[in-house]
């Protein structure tokens, strides 16, 4: 079973904090991270890819190993509540694969 | 509301026949037994009051959601199948379409109503739901639906559309008729429709380019028609989807907000304790609530779903609201928490047809309350809360309370 890493933002309690995740069968890093109770994803709309509130910043190594970005996300992330960068993704649109596990994601400080 | 039979319909497992009439007023008042008894007789059951094949559970109501190829749109997603009826208006570009046409009106919505232009609102709405707060101080006890949960989606949402001022009135009765008709030919229906004509011809007449104001969605969405993306009659149409599912929607889910704060006091003060909490309770109202209740489906092939063997032209009523409260997804259901997870909720749908309006729901639901949860300290239910009934959306008619200042 692939596990993920989660790294919270520098927030006041959970600044730097570091989750490791487990990762089922299919799922994506988005529905992995609600399943734990993850704070810092929140995944208003359920992974249907509308509400831009899954959002995670790529740890530079595993970046290029993800899946190209759909327009849909695209669109999304420039209205995603902390500042988007070249390694914002969708947590929700990253189906988690064997190859990914160890991977690295950095929470925003806030998703709304 | 029992099993009154368990048909055989060849190979097991049978679906199990149900009497019961989900668009009746008495299951309108009290949905919740029957909700119960609809999820423990069958992953899918059979409603002989209507033909019509039944999913209570949530895993069903997702799976239904989540297939738009098995089942479809186009035909309806009221009981009407409309391979075999005349739909009673011209069907909607987006609610009432599969794709690949859906995919092209669905994206010109979603760019319209996106994260980004709520970014842009959201000074806008917060300020109108202050001075929303602000006239229920001065009055201390009002109706918490038309004064509040009513009132402020009003004060809002038809000018961010670019509505003129004239006739608004029927926006909300235009709203109502088109969430009955989903429903069967039962006389909610029945009336809504014999009243419509004005409202339709108003409805007709705001969704036309020279009347929406520059700026507002309605004028964005006809803009897409000079980039190519749609052409000049389907702009009108789309601006009507937003005029049918924008308004009332919202109203009962801030009805529904209100009311649940009201009823469970420690769930106001945990939210006075962290007010961040407000987006949340909201959610979480509408996953509890559930205002839109049910939609339909039409099977476009022979089906397997839940070990029931369903066939093609079939519709299929999903209970959004029961899903929402099955057990066997949620823990304590039936609780209103207001620092639950409700990430997967379906009060919104789910898939390719999830509510495309969402964003604007969740920012009215969210600054609304946080703008009632900084400024008052109590409110108080003053009086039996009445019932408003529709086909498919579940709402208050009145709710009498008293609110003390912070």
């Amino acid at each position: 079973m692939p596990a993920i890493i989660f790294i919270h933002s520098g927030g006041k309690t959970s600044g730097g904090k570091t989750d490791r995740i487990d990762v089922s069968d299919g799922e994506s890093a988005m529905q992995a991270a609600t399943r734990h109770g993850l704070d810092g994803i929140l995944a208003e709309c359920g992974g249907n890819a509308m509400c831009a509130t899954c959002h995670v910043y790529v740890d530079d190594g595993w970046l290029a190993r993800l899946p190209a970005m759909a327009d849909d996300e695209d669109a999304l992330l420039d209205g995603a509540a902390a500042e988007r960068t070249a390694n914002s993704r969708l947590s929700c649109q990253i189906k988690i694969t064997p190859e990914l596990d160890g991977l690295v994601l950095r929470l925003p400080e806030r998703q709304v | 509301m029992s099993a009154a039979s368990s048909a055989s319909t060849g190979g097991p497992p049978a679906i199990p026949h149900l009497d019961v009439d989900p668009f009746a007023v008495a299951f309108f008042a009290d949905p919740f037994p029957t909700h119960d008894v609809l999820r423990d007789a069958g992953a899918v059951v059979y409603l002989d009051r209507w033909n019509v094949y039944g999913v209570a559970r949530y895993a069903e109501v997702h799976a239904v959601l989540n297939d738009p190829e098995t089942f479809c749109s186009s035909r309806g997603v009221g009981l009407s199948d409309f391979k075999k009826e005349k739909p009673w208006r011209p069907p909607s570009l987006i609610l009432e379409a599969d794709p690949p046409a859906h995919t092209r009106t669905r994206a010109v919505l979603s760019r319209v109503l996106s994260p980004t232009v709520m970014k842009q609102v959201r000074d806008r709405f917060a300020a109108a739901a202050e001075e929303r707060v602000d006239v229920l101080l001065g009055k201390r006890s009002f109706d918490a639906i038309a004064d509040l949960a009513e009132a402020y989606p009003l004060s809002i949402f038809p000018d961010a559309l670019g509505l003129r001022p004239e006739g608004r009135e029927h926006l909300i009765p235009y709203a109502s008729l088109v969430f009955n008709a989903f429903g069967p030919p039962n006389q909610l229906r029945q009336e809504a429709i014999e009243r419509s004509a004005p409202h339709q011809a108003y409805i007709a007449e705001q969704c036309q380019r020279e009347n929406l104001a520059p700026g507002g969605f309605g004028a964005c969405i006809h803009a897409r028609v000079d980039e190519g993306e749609i052409t000049a009659t389907e702009a009108p149409l789309l601006v009507r989807s937003l005029l049918s599912a924008g308004l009332d929607t919202t109203v009962n889910g801030i009805g529904a907000a209100v009311y649940c704060l009201a009823r469970f006091p420690d769930q106001w003060q945990r939210l006075r304790d962290d007010p961040t909490l407000a987006r949340n309770a909201f959610e979480e109202a509408v996953r509890f609530e559930s205002p839109v209740q049910t939609f339909f489906r039409t099977t476009t092939r022979e089906v397997e779903i839940g070990g029931a063997r369903i066939g093609e032209g079939e519709k299929v009523l999903m209970f959004l609201g029961a899903a929402n409260r099955d057990p066997r997804r949620w823990d304590k259901p039936d609780t209103y928490d207001i620092t639950r997870r409700t990430s997967g909720h379906v009060g919104f749908g789910s898939g390719i047809h999830m509510c495309v309006g969402q964003l604007v729901a969740r920012l009215e639901g969210e600054v609304m309350l946080s703008a009632l949860v900084r400024r008052i300290a109590k409110i108080e239910i003053t009086g039996e809360p009445k019932r408003r009934f529709n086909n498919t959306l579940r709402g208050l008619d009145s709710l009498p309370v008293t609110i003390t200042p912070a």
